[in-house]
């Protein structure tokens, strides 16, 4: 059985070939890294002679995908964020408010007056003066409710009407919630992408996790605080009538208006009546834009959207004269009395912006607000120097460990032992093609998982030559000891790796983050160690041993 | 000439004295499990929450200056250590701060990591953030939940697939020599309050891997040698296993340990604790492979019938090429 058939043995070295070619990029990690930026760049901004000089950088016709290097080898920045997404619930509930309350108002004869009364547990609550004809209310109410939209919700409606005493209660459906959500976390997903690709840092990753919370790793950030900055805040533009201005804080605003501070230091103590309903929101801005006002201060220019600028263009026409406020989040940012009527659909606002705010604020209006506010759980800043320097002392382990065990086997199998630690070479250049290949992330755990794969790798080879060494006692020939060997090696060395991987595999499913790293690497490393030691080492030794075939070995 | 650990034939007793060994072993987990039980574990912010930040300065670090820094800004408790490795250079000065979760915060006040960092570079300007890591208490509670999720996972997905693959006591062995493994590690965290933290976790599951691997070989060599000598005595037939698999566990120890040491020495500070779990791992995984899961297998016994099924279910592997 001392034979592998031509055509084995091609697909063995192929399979080595691919792998190492795979791998060849990462020899080279600063010039194919700017090979592919460039490459980048010319898709989307056109070719300059500078990137086409270092696209040249390295041959088109070899592969250049790279391993990526983690947060904690580049420096960088990780959050995991929680989406609230009750805070959604509340919003459709105030949208929806003026077309019951006028539906409702229809009805005045036979309910009677109605009254919206405050909650906030994301529902709304209507008191009728007529409760006895609770029954018409619920049946008005009823009538607004949609079928939901969403494989798991059909069947049911979008929301749920009740009434308790005199108190008509409508709110979302379970079903609906749980679309709604689905929905908020996407879109935030999506403006999140959009504000870190406005700031033009280079592989992010943003990636959805559980039902509502996102993670964001952002490399070569400076700090998670800056990455909070640019994400954490909703930038919920919104256009309010002003209808007073106060400096007491505890100032009741009356029914259906808000207090709100205002942001300008100069205005401190000031805080203003708004009514709750905004004239118009961020939603419907076309674009943002730094700029400067009249007086020559960093400002920002906005433009509404058509449907934006004829809302805008009737409020202002109607009430010129007026005070009214631009609100951000949960401070007014500007106010001002309206001159004339603004029908061009566009403007400026402007506050309390140095330059750099004044950009960072156009940067957050363009992407859009978020959905809802987001709550960080998890936070981690890496310096890029302790990331160099985990680089250097995990490429010196690397080495020392493969030279130890290099050294190690050759001593104590001899030839074999060069024929393994051939195949142990061959392995780690696998590793690395294989993770270039699914563009897997090397962290420093990975590292140590490479690490601890070069001191298990050998194993299979062990257990093949020490099982070798066994049977040339039994006085077979070394043909067929060398190929018992093998065969009665087997069953232990599958079983062994297949445990081992059983482990990898639990490691990835449950862990999170470096662990998973780790896991890939382990994972990766038994297939490769398995597939060098039963097939490398083997092709080695019997292309050996039919060009010498040897009375005796020594194993 | 060549390297040899094991003599190429050896016929060591290794029940002779199996009182002994399980003596040790149980009493190591009692030391262990006591341990574990009077002062627990010292865990990281993965599991218990808080801020770490780790600082650099090219000035010496006086803990107790820094402690002094920062004590206006009332953080509750607070831990500092300087952090020691052969590859820092000489005026590259690490230390360490723990900081409990604060009241109130989701992950970290912002806030409060400019303020310490700032209060820090009051009493030395030379000093800089290199590292900040903060994770809320919701995060920690699940962090702990999966982490202990996955080990007892690994360990019955293990217990199943020896199962399978062999009979009820290899499995049972297997997973005692297991359980011994992760005890004893857990418990040397204990006892020597290393910062346990989730690359902990990720080096207990390799441990079980590992160990794993070792005790399956000898296994494996016990299947084979019970068919091969149906005559031969249980024990006897064990003992010759583990004697003919010797060279090979201590072969794979060995080169596995170099790799380990190595990175342990030279891989930076920063996965320190992490490989040490596993050196300790590698050690404990190949001694109870041996002496305890073999003992364990010695005392459970096996049906000796495999005469008379010849099942491919339990010997697909084996039977391949022959």
């Amino acid at each position: 059985m001392l034979q592998i058939s031509g055509t084995n043995r091609l697909g063995i070295i192929a399979a080595v070939l691919i792998g190492l070619a795979l791998a060849l990029p990462n020899l080279f990690y600063s010039r194919v890294e700017q090979h592919n930026d460039a490459i980048a760049m010319i898709e989307s901004s056109g070719e300059t002679p500078e990137l086409i000089e270092q696209k040249g950088l390295w041959p088109d016709w070899l592969p250049s995908g790279l391993v990526n290097l983690g947060l904690d080898l580049r420096g960088g920045a990780h959050l995991l964020a929680e989406v609230e997404v009750e805070q959604v619930y509340a919003d459709r509930m105030d949208a929806f408010w003026p077309e019951l309350r006028d539906a409702l108002r229809e009805e005045r004869e036979t309910i009677g007056t109605i009254r919206r009364t405050d909650t906030n547990d994301g529902t709304l609550r209507i008191r009728i003066s007529n409760a006895d004809q609770m029954a018409r209310a619920m049946e008005i109410a009823r009538g607004f409710a949609n079928p939901v939209v969403s494989l798991t919700g059909i069947g049911h409606n979008d929301i749920e009407v009740s009434a308790s005493g005199d108190t008509l209660i409508v709110g979302l459906s379970d079903a609906e919630k749980l679309a709604t959500d689905d929905r908020t976390v996407q879109q935030s997903l999506e403006i999140i992408r959009r504000r870190v690709d406005e700031v033009g840092t280079r592989e992010p990753t943003i990636q959805r996790q559980g039902t509502n919370r996102i993670i964001i790793q952002v490399p070569g950030i400076g700090s998670a605080q800056e990455l909070k900055d640019l994400i954490g805040t909703t930038a919920k533009l919104t256009f309010h009538p002003v209808v007073n201005r106060t400096s007491d804080p505890q100032a009741n605003p009356g029914a259906r208006n808000i207090l709100a501070s205002s942001a300008d230091p100069q205005d401190a103590g000031i805080y203003y009546i708004l009514e709750q309903t905004p004239t118009v929101t961020g939603e419907d801005l076309a674009d943002a834009q730094p700029s400067v006002d009249q007086n020559g201060l960093p400002a920002v220019s906005f433009r509404f959207n058509p449907s934006g600028a004829r809302k805008f263009g009737t409020y202002t026409t109607e009430n010129v004269g007026a005070l009214f406020a631009i609100k951000l989040d949960e401070e007014v940012i500007s106010a001002a009395t309206i001159r004339e009527p603004i029908t061009g659909g566009s403007g400026i606002i402007s506050g309390n912006f140095s330059t750099q705010s004044a950009s960072e604020l156009s940067v957050l209006l363009r992407a859009g607000a978020l959905p809802a506010e987001m709550n960080f759980l998890q936070e981690r800043t890496i310096g890029p120097e302790l990331g160099q320097d985990s680089i250097d002392a995990g490429t010196i382990a690397c080495i020392v460990a493969f030279a130890a065990v290099l050294i190690f086997m050759a001593l104590s199998y001899g030839l074999f032992g060069i024929f393994a630690n051939v195949a142990l070479i061959i392995n780690v250049g696998l590793i690395f093609g294989l993770l270039s290949l699914i563009g897997a992330t090397l962290t420093l755990p990975g590292i140590a998982g490479i690490v601890l794969t070069i001191g298990m790798a050998v194993d299979a080879n062990v257990l093949v030559f020490e099982r070798i060494r066994e049977e040339l006692k039994t006085a077979k020939g070394p043909s067929r000891a060398i190929s018992l060997g093998y065969e009665k090696a087997l069953s232990a060395i599958v079983d062994a790796n297949i445990t081992t991987f059983i482990t990898a595999v639990i490691l990835f499913a449950l862990g999170s983050g470096p662990v998973r790293g780790f896991a890939i690497t382990l994972g990766l490393g038994i297939i490769t160690s398995v597939f060098t030691a039963i097939f490398v080492t083997r092709l080695l030794v019997i292309t050996w041993f039919d060009a010498r075939r040897p009375k005796t070995i020594e194993v | 000439m060549r390297l040899k650990l094991v003599p190429s034939e050896t016929k060591i007793d290794f029940f002779n004295r199996w009182r002994l060994w399980l003596g040790i072993s149980a009493v190591m987990i009692l030391v262990s499990l006591a341990s574990f039980g009077l002062q627990g574990l010292n865990f990281g912010i993965d599991f218990i929450g808080g801020t770490t930040i780790r600082t650099e300065s090219t000035t010496d670090i006086d803990v107790a200056v820094y402690r002094e820094a920062i004590a206006p800004l009332e953080l509750g408790d607070v831990s500092i250590t300087e952090v020691f490795d052969p590859n820092f250079a000489d005026d590259q000065h690490v230390a360490q701060l723990r900081i409990q979760t604060q009241e109130g915060a989701e992950a970290a006040a912002s806030t409060m990591i400019a303020d310490v960092t700032a209060a820090l570079q009051a009493v030395d300007p030379a000093l800089t953030v290199q590292a900040v890591e903060s994770v809320g208490p919701e995060v920690s509670g699940e962090l702990i939940w999966t982490a202990t999720l996955a080990v007892v996972l690994a360990i019955a997905a293990v217990l199943v697939y020896i199962w399978m693959r062999f009979e009820w006591q290899f499995a049972l062995g297997a997973v005692a020599a297991l359980v011994h493994d992760v005890v004893l590690t857990i418990g040397v965290f204990s006892e020597l309050q290393i910062r346990f933290d989730l690359a902990i976790i990720a080096a207990l599951l390799t441990i079980v891997g590992y160990s794993l691997n070792d005790t399956v070989v000898v296994f494996d060599r016990v299947r084979e040698n019970l068919r091969k000598y149906k005559k031969r005595e249980f024990k006897e037939v064990l003992n010759l296993s583990i004697n003919e698999t010797l060279s090979r566990t201590v072969m794979t120890s060995v080169t596995t340990l170099l790799a380990l040491f190595s990175l342990y020495f030279l891989g930076g500070d920063v996965i320190r604790g992490f490989v040490f779990a596993m050196i300790w791992g590698v050690v404990v995984g190949t001694y109870s492979s041996i002496f305890v899961a073999s003992t364990v297998l010695l005392w459970l016994g096996v049906t000796r019938d495999w005469s008379k099924k010849e099942d491919p279910a339990g010997t697909q592997f084996g039977n391949i090429d022959a």
